[in-house]
């Protein structure tokens, strides 16, 4: 049969028959199970109305159940078997053997990596995007414009960066953006200006940010004792002094670094930088998700405490960190926390760009590796469950907030 | 007040600058895939796309037509033509009859080529080969230095779209891609919706233990349910293909379908669904008649949400669609199987991207009010 006509017939089965299932179902169970009529109606209404919830939910419980609980039991269980030994449990074998693969460890770096820099930078560009679109005529105009790379696909974005990160032989007319703009430096005042004091200096405010951070922790660690909220600032604080130790680290580099000027560089291939330019897609396609909602939590501010700070003679810098931020800190971590699960499960744009070549393997890339090139289910399933792990901590987050919402 | 006014006006043109900068970096590399696909394959690798949207000096290697053109006129051999074809707008600004000295002359200037043959050529391209003997061999060369005008052509969509062969053709991936994406949209919205109204309006032991488990799923990767809904499907015998495929991306849907139509839901007003209810409405009615009627805002955002994700999935369709025969392949595999096998070819890539691209930017800006709508609904809870 044509697939678009199975598709339509598809369609007609699976929303007529959606129908048909609530509609009968309701029915039945009004009409022939607990007639609403007779000696015993209000009892009949009464069980009718108990089991009523049940055929609404069912389609969506059994789907639910089917695609999303029982895969996570049985990833696991696939984990601790392995399949050429006819599924035989073999405990941690699994997650051993990735241990000691070298691969594992580096897509877990990048990983990390990612996990850092662009929930960070998207958050960062986001925040800037709504706070200068709010304040003129045009931002809407501008805010589409910016929000436009969510609707095209992870591969359609790899295509789009590759032709940037494109790199043609020396003495030819480079067509990629990024080398036509890299043979401009030439290593005098400009290129050691834009090339080593701007990164450099941006990577010692960034350490000295998280230094900032890790000091605010240490103080609230000391003013509010030994608790439950400590744990997670002393891991906070481990987090933030890696970060720190990293980018002064980055900072050196940049100053110390020998760069060839004027030769054209194969981007994708230069280990450490590839991964950068690869997370750039990522952090182009989600700034405008951040964008849209912190615009929103913006504009949700109360005016009043706005006008209070510029009467009191606050300046824009001001009323930006001290008034606004910490009004919408709520809603910078929501962001944070949405980009953060997109980041884990990043697969296409690796997978397009590098395939995990020259050092950019990632987890969910590493995993499909796994299954679908080796057909090594068990390790497949080993790192499908360290992304689960991942991932968990956010889980548990979200539905303890939707529960406190709930009461 | 006045002093504040004044500051921020003076601040305005600085954040105006901003925002034009801004937007043009995030706005530059779909334009660059744009402009790309219009181009022919040498006009892509000889510049950059950003130097084709204006009029570009460039040294070109230009060639006479052959020496079976000529014409005898008064005693001599001539061949009278353009050397960029028929019709240019291209101006030179000085050129050569050899590769070691490109810029000998000016236009209208005649160059000797010896034993009597000269050429003259002309600013527009125009040229006159004379010669007292009859030519023969090949057309000279001419290396010129000219501004040309942009230029643009169609022929890439027409090999993609129409003409291309079996690698380059996308046709097929597209309808696949369609086949793939309407049913996966409407399906789960239709189990949600009415799950949805049991979450919101009825009242059941386990409903907030069900709420928090949709929380819950809505996070849960995708990759873990790769290996054993795979397996699943080959037991069960769907195997690779379209159902499969409507099945994963239903399930994967529904989390956030629901979660999001839950939340719109039980903001509707209570009085309504009340009132009906005393006047003998059933649930089933309450929900076709009033419910969903009223949910259309967050039903759009859902159907945008979904439509977006499935158009532009890829790793779904690679694991439960296509099978080995590759007749089911969606634009995003197609995509990727081009970048390994015509990584260079960037007229064909950029076409095929961009045809991939086109209809959910198309939705998007259609049905942006929803989008946004939804992503806030999702987010700001």
């Amino acid at each position: 049969m044509n697939p678009a006509l199975q598709g339509l017939v598809t369609i007609i089965i699976g929303v007529g028959g959606c129908l048909a299932y609530f509609y009968f179902s309701n029915q039945f169970l009004d009409k022939v199970l607990f007639r609403a009529k007779g000696p015993n109606a209000g009892r009949n209404i009464n069980r009718a109305n108990l089991i009523r919830p049940w055929l609404f939910l069912f389609p969506a419980v059994f789907a639910l159940g089917l695609y999303l609980a029982y895969p996570v039991v049985a990833t696991l269980w696939y984990s601790l078997t392995d399949r050429n030994q006819g599924g035989a449990f073999v405990g941690l074998a699994n997650y051993r053997q990735m241990m000691a693969e070298p691969k594992f460890w580096e897509a877990l770096r990048n990983n990390m990596l990612w996990l850092i820099i662009v929930p960070a930078a998207s958050t960062a560009f986001g925040l800037l995007a709504a706070q200068l679109t709010d304040r003129i005529k045009w931002g809407a105009i501008a805010k589409s414009l910016i929000f436009m790379p969510m609707a095209i696909s992870f591969v359609g974005a790899s295509v789009i960066f590759k032709l940037i990160y494109d790199t043609r032989p020396a003495g030819q007319n480079q067509i990629g953006a990024l080398n036509a703009m890299w043979l401009q430096f030439e290593g005098g005042i400009g290129s050691f200006i834009v090339l080593r004091l701007l990164p450099g200096a941006l990577m010692i405010s960034a350490a000295a940010l998280a230094l900032f951070l890790v000091w605010q922790a240490v103080q609230a660690i000391r003013d509010k004792g030994m608790g439950a909220g400590a744990i997670v600032r002393i891991a906070f604080i481990g987090v933030l002094l890696f970060i720190a130790y990293s980018t002064l680290g980055l900072a050196y580099g940049a100053f110390t670094n020998v760069l060839p000027y004027g030769v054209p560089q194969t981007w994708l291939t230069i280990p450490g930088w590839n991964s950068f330019l690869l997370m750039v897609v990522l952090i182009w396609i989600q700034t405008g998700f951040a964008m849209v909602i912190l615009s929103a939590a913006l504009r949700g501010i109360p005016e009043e405490t706005i006008e209070a700070a510029i009467v009191d003679g606050a300046n824009p810098f001001q009323v930006f960190f001290k008034i606004k931020m910490p009004q919408i800190s709520g809603t910078i971590v929501v962001v944070w926390t949405t980009i953060t699960l997109v980041v884990l499960k990043v697969f296409d744009i690796v997978f397009a760009m590098t395939n995990g070549q020259w050092e950019t393997q990632v987890l969910a890339n590493y995993m499909f590796d796994k299954l679908f090139r080796a057909s090594d289910w068990g390790v497949g399933s080993a790192s499908a469950m360290v992304i689960m792990l991942l991932v968990s901590p956010i889980l548990v987050w979200n539905v303890y907030n939707a529960r406190k919402e709930m009461r | 007040m006045e002093n504040i006014a004044g500051r921020t006006s003076a601040l305005n043109w600085i954040v105006h600058i901003s925002v034009v900068a801004l937007v043009a970096l995030w706005l530059f590399p779909t334009i660059g895939l744009l402009v790309s696909s219009f181009r022919t394959a040498d006009q892509i690798s000889s510049n950059g796309w950003w130097q084709s949207l204006f009029p570009t000096e460039q040294n070109l290697t230009l060639r006479t037509a052959d020496p079976s053109n000529q014409t005898l006129v008064n005693g001599v051999y001539v061949v009278e033509g353009n050397l960029f074809g028929d019709t240019s707008d291209a101006d030179i600004s000085v050129w050569g009859v050899t590769s070691r000295a490109i810029d000998t002359y000016v236009p209208g200037d005649t160059a000797d080529l010896g034993d009597g043959v000269t050429i003259t050529v002309e600013a527009d391209g125009t040229y006159i080969w004379t010669s007292p003997e009859e030519l023969s061999g090949r057309g000279q060369r001419v290396f010129a230095t000219a501004t040309t005008p942009p230029e643009f052509t169609l022929d890439n969509y027409d090999t993609v779209l129409v003409s291309g062969g079996r690698t380059d053709s996308m046709t097929r991936a597209f309808f696949n891609t369609m086949t793939v994406t309407i049913p996966a949209t409407i399906i789960p919205i239709v189990i949600a919706a009415f799950a949805a109204y049991a979450l919101a309006w009825m009242d059941f032991p386990g409903r907030a233990l069900l709420i928090a488990a949709v929380v819950g799923l809505l996070v849960v990767p995708l990759q873990l349910a790769l290996i054993p809904l795979l397996r699943l499907h080959l037991e069960i015998g769907i195997g690779k293909g379209y159902l499969g495929t409507w099945l994963a991306h239903t399930g994967f849907g529904l989390p956030l379908a629901i979660y999001l139509l839950r939340n719109y839901m039980v903001g509707l007003p209570r009085d309504i669904i009340e009132n009906a209810r005393v006047d003998g409405a059933t649930d089933f009615q309450i929900f076709t008649k009033i419910i969903l009627p009223l949910s259309f805002p967050a039903l759009a955002s859902f159907a945008i949400f979904q439509f977006l994700w499935t158009w532009n999935d890829l790793l779904v369709a690679k694991v439960f669609l296509i099978d080995a025969t590759g007749q089911t392949t969606v634009m995003t595999a197609q995509i990727v199987e081009l970048l390994g096998t015509r990584g260079g070819n960037w007229e064909i890539l950029a076409t095929a991207a961009f045809v991939s691209i086109a209809v959910p930017l198309l939705v998007f800006f259609a049905m942006q009010r929803y989008l946004v709508r939804g992503l806030l609904a999702g987010s700001v809870k």
